[in-house]
């Protein structure tokens, strides 16, 4: 269902071309402060520069893209209306079995990513790309916990994922804390932050929530850059050191009187022993994650979090603590962004607040959203594919964001449920047995 | 004490154009009920757009100062409207009726675009342009510190009580306000008497682009600097304003504004300059956690 | 209808509630019986959905007592509690005029949410729910027994892994129904359970509810303009009008009362009429009973 479409019937080409035009005309009065006119530094002073070709570029750009466009959606909408004509299955069965495709995807999945590093064991760019694809999916479960289940907007998440990163940072740099001691301390603390900044908000409306949540990741973001003494500041903290594997230090010398991991195995010394390291270690926090939040949707909890998204009253209405619950889901999400953080500051090596922008935020967010809220297999789709589309876009890499702010648009628009939006029932009454037979029995 | 006089100048100058950008989100919520995330990025656009006419008429040797501002001020409304109206066709309106996530998401995505797209096409460096209106006015000279209110302030300030004047005006006495205010209350019942609520809503953002732009050109000729950021701290201050004010009042919006402009200033003249966002921030939630209707807003009663 | 008296449950005293210069409820004074259906009826905008918010704790009077008296807990005061502890504690359990249902989640969910105090309970801080303890699985299976006995008792068991929110409005009513009845209620508040059902399903209404009240023991406080349910099955009517109690008594004291008639009268010819008319329909002729 594009929203795009506006008039029912099949336009005849004269329309078409109308239609292309308008839109062209637009992007003519839209393009003529951008594109056509632009100031450049002459000497000290800005003078004028006129770039009408690219703006006649521009203009026929729309005029050719919104036919295409437009005969592209009428194409798909013919095509969609033959094909439900001519299906005989039903919504629910069409949605079980997309289920079952989504389940298979998601093995492929889970065996590609397991075997990535060892077909790329060489390939240094590949395997650190795959890294910041997990961290992202990573941030995605946790986000979708208070987001995609809950249904509670959150516009300062990366805040959690700069206490995670920032416990580590300095529990490992200033007390020595090794990476294992300091993950559950970090994930504690960000959790603890949850519990703390969402107490005195979590009865805000949608909006407002979302709001007054970006107002405390940017006040996060805003300390981090001016506390030098405690965060170092803009230049944030640097030289933390890396986990090692179970004490094995992935360093080409040995300290003394420890072993390396090339040591110990009898490998020769090689860099992409610690990012295969990294990228296992990450795709084994993920995993966990990802157990963790579908169990947890599965109980209670879980259960209370959907129903808290679907109607606040009616909970309430029902005897639950919609305070408690609310303050489960952000203190969870809390915990798992700050589990992301401890893995980013002790990958990178060096964080600072420019890590923790709202923009990461916004992405964040952005893949919860596009992947469908409260799929966690939509959270992997749309994690890689707006990791991805920017990579791909590398030559031009100034095009990144504009790509990503134009791809957050169009998705929903097209889809606004999200990528993947079937949602998979908790609990079935044919699974127990006895009451299935009796559900043949009434039909 | 001249101090503090100065920083009232400044803090109500400030105060203005935020509450120029809040009318914007304040009108839209209250006739969409969404956030518009992307106002604070038209109201960088029409900063950009103000910077080149600016650069145009001094390439063209035009010196009269109020010819210069009037036609920068008309080109500046005219393109930012545009941009307002574009913005709410393409983001918006495909998902009117949809949830309440889906457009604020597709904003924040208008946002990130707007933003780059002014990178992308107009640098990424700050775009300075010489003084427009330089002196002022000396209040007190005092030995130690004169206070004086500039040409520019006052240009912000009295633009911004007439606007708001007229606007209020048209809000509350033509037939548009009257539509626009019916769309607010009911917009299925608006439609069924007779309203064209797509137009009404089309219009409701091309007025809030325009105040925006106004607030770009004073901007431009305040600060004399742009860039492709000011847009996201703006539009966040601006929101701030209109929530403090009572998201829905346009009294509120202006009221808030100001006490954001005066905030602001005093808090960087007289405690830490550079925590002065967090100020704002926390504003922000108080207002949120202890009087979630604003100042001038009407109590929602929550329908069970 | 059960036959003896089992005193008073919930005891509402001088309750008045203001929103602002309106008065929506005003020095309301009420009787609920145990075990026993107490009808509510009154014009549109009477005060009697006020009522309900102010006793499941959604709105709290402006001043006025609304004491429970609760089988094994004791006395409760209704009005001190938030709303979630007046269904949690109190056992008092509503549903709502605009059925609020959580639409995405099937039907089964939607009355397993309805045990949540339970099962949160049973699953430990989610531990034993985490790690699929036994203890915390028995529970589970008690629960998906207990709504599919309702499921069955509402003859909604095959609808039972449907998502809630895309079945038709008379189906909607019985889950919504069935849901308060998995929270285990000791007094049941139906706010218009029979709009927008059929002749046959209000039937079944009036059925279950008897059944509630007289095999359960389930005290039942029933708004309805469909006289033909509330004459029908109301142990005890009070009418409201205007926030104040006009009439008190048995259906048959309330439909001879003249105050009650005016109030219908009086308040909007159009509703009186209808009001009128459901009530010789409901009075014995079998035609159905149309408007003049």
């Amino acid at each position: 269902m594009s929203a795009v479409v506006f008039a029912r019937h099949a336009m005849t080409p004269a329309e078409r071309l109308r239609d292309a035009g308008w839109v062209a005309f637009v992007g003519l009065i839209l393009g003529v402060p951008l594109i056509g006119l632009t100031t450049v530094d002459v000497g000290g002073r800005l003078g004028v520069e006129t770039r009408f070709g690219l703006l006649a570029a521009f203009v026929a750009a729309a005029f050719a893209g919104r036919l295409a466009l437009r005969w592209g959606i009428d194409h798909m909408r013919n095509r969609k209306l033959a094909r439900e004509q001519a299906s005989t299955t039903t919504a629910a069965q069409r949605a079980h079995g997309a289920q079952r495709l989504v389940n298979i995807v998601g093995w492929v999945a889970l065996g590609a990513s397991i075997a990535l590093p060892i077909v790329y064991s060489d390939n240094r760019y590949v395997v650190d790309t795959a890294t910041t694809v997990l961290i992202y999916v990573m941030l995605g479960w946790g986000l979708n916990v208070v987001v995609g289940l809950a249904g509670l907007l959150d516009l300062g998440y990366v805040a959690f994922y700069a206490v995670g990163a920032y416990s580590y940072a300095l529990l490992s740099t200033q007390y020595g804390w090794g990476f294992w001691e300091a993950l559950p301390v970090s994930g504690a603390l960000a959790a603890s932050f949850g519990i703390l900044l969402g107490y005195p908000i979590l009865r805000l409306r949608g909006d407002y929530l979302a709001i007054v949540t970006l107002g405390f990741g940017e006040i996060i973001r805003v300390i981090l850059v001016n506390w030098t003494e405690f965060s170092g500041g803009p230049n944030g903290i640097s030289s933390i050191p890396r986990p090692s594997f179970f004490g094995l230090e992935f360093t080409r010398r040995p300290a003394e009187g420890e072993q390396t991991f090339a040591g110990f195995f009898g490998l020769d010394f090689s860099a992409m022993h610690r990012l295969i390291f990294l990228y296992y270690l990450i795709l084994v926090l993920a995993l966990l994650t990802h157990v963790f939040v579908s169990r947890l949707r599965k109980l209670p909890v879980g259960r209370a979090w959907e129903a808290l998204r679907e109607d606040e009253i009616a909970c309430q209405a029902m005897g639950m603590n919609t305070t408690n619950i609310k303050l489960s889901a952000f203190a969870i999400g809390a915990m798992l962004g700050g589990f992301a953080g401890v893995f980013f500051a002790a990958r990178q090596g060096f964080i600072s607040p420019e890590s923790f922008t709202f923009t990461e935020s916004a992405i964040i967010l952005a893949i919860v959203v596009l992947g469908g809220m409260g799929s966690q297999m939509g959270v992997v789709l749309a994690a890689t594919l707006l990791v991805l589309i920017p990579e791909f876009g590398r030559n031009f890499s100034e095009y990144r964001m504009l790509l990503f702010g134009a791809a957050m648009v169009l998705i929903m628009v097209w889809k606004p449920g999200g990528l993947l939006s079937h949602r998979e029932p908790t609990v079935r009454l044919q699974a127990t047995g006895a009451a299935a037979s009796d559900k043949e029995g009434a039909r | 004490m001249a101090y503090a006089l100065q920083q009232l100048i400044n803090g109500l100058t400030l105060g203005a154009m935020y509450g120029l950008i809040a009318i914007g989100y304040t009108m839209v919520y209250g006739i969409i009920g969404m956030i518009n995330f992307a106002h604070g990025d038209i109201f960088m656009v029409s900063a950009f757009i103000a910077i080149t006419a600016f650069t145009i008429l001094a390439a063209a040797d035009v010196t009269s100062i109020p010819l210069a501002l009037t036609f920068v001020l008309i080109v500046s409304i005219f393109f930012t409207s545009a941009y307002g109206w574009a913005v709410e066709r393409t983001a918006y309106r495909p998902l009117r009726g949809s949830t309440r996530l889906a457009p604020l998401i597709s904003a924040i995505g208008m946002s990130i675009f707007l933003q780059n797209t002014v990178q992308l096409t107009q640098g990424a460096r700050v775009k300075p342009i010489p003084p427009v209106l330089e002196g002022g006015i000396v209040l007190w000279d005092n030995p130690t510190f004169t206070v004086q209110i500039g040409w520019s302030q006052l240009l912000i300030i009295v633009t911004t009580v007439i606007l708001m004047t007229g606007f209020t005006w048209m809000i509350t006495q033509t037939p548009f306000g009257r539509q626009q205010r019916a769309c607010e209350q009911d917009r299925t019942m608006a439609s069924l008497l007779g309203v064209n609520v797509d137009r009404t809503i089309s219009y409701t953002f091309m007025l809030g682009a325009a105040l925006a732009a106004v607030a770009g050109v004073m901007v431009t000729v305040y600060y004399g600097v742009v860039d492709f950021f000011i847009g996201f701290l703006a539009g966040i201050k601006a929101f701030t304003a209109a929530v403090l004010g009572g998201i829905g009042s346009l009294p509120g919006a202006m009221l808030g504004g100001l006490l954001i402009g005066l905030i602001e200033s005093f808090w960087a003249a007289y405690l830490w300059a550079e925590y002065k966002d967090v100020a704002t921030f926390s504003i922000l939630c108080l207002v949120l956690m202890l009087r979630p209707s604003g100042l001038l807003g009407r109590p929602e009663v929550e329908k069970v | 209808m059960s036959a003896h008296d089992k005193g008073t449950l919930l005891s509402v005293r001088k309750l008045t509630m203001r929103f602002g210069g309106l008065t929506a409820i005003d020095d309301l004074s009420l009787e609920v019986p145990a075990g026993k259906i107490t009808g509510i009826i009154g014009p549109n905008g009477a005060g009697k959905t006020t009522l309900f918010n102010c006793l499941t704790g959604f709105y709290k009077p402006t001043t006025g007592t609304l004491r429970l008296a609760h089988p094994v807990r004791g006395e409760l005061r209704l009005e001190k509690l938030p709303s979630h502890r007046v269904a949690r504690d109190a056992q008092v359990v509503r549903t709502f005029q605009n059925i609020r249902l959580f639409p995405k989640m099937t039907v089964l969910e939607n009355l397993i949410v309805a045990q949540h105090n339970v099962l949160q309970r049973a699953s430990k801080f989610s531990i034993a729910g985490i790690f699929k303890l036994p203890g915390y699985r028995q529970a589970e299976r008690a629960a998906i027994e207990r709504a599919a006995m309702w499921l069955e008792r509402l003859k909604l068991t095959h609808l039972a892994d449907d998502p809630a929110g895309a079945l038709p409005y008379g189906i909607q009513r019985r889950i919504e129904i069935a849901r308060a009845l998995c929270v285990d209620p000791v007094l049941l508040c139906l706010d218009e359970p029979a709009a927008g059902l059929n002749p046959r399903e209000s039937a079944e209404l009036n059925e279950l509810l008897l059944y509630l009240c007289g095999e359960l023991d389930i005290a039942i406080l029933l708004i309805e303009h469909d006289m033909s349910v509330v004459m029908n099955v109301s142990d005890h009517i009070g009418v409201i009008s205007y926030g104040r109690k006009i009439a008190e008594g048995t259906p048959e004291q309330v439909r001879n009362d003249p105050e009650v008639i005016k109030a219908y009268l009086g308040e909007d010819e159009d509703e009186a009429e209808e009001a009128i008319a459901r009530k010789i329909a409901a009075e014995g002729s079998n035609e159905e009973g149309q408007p003049a």
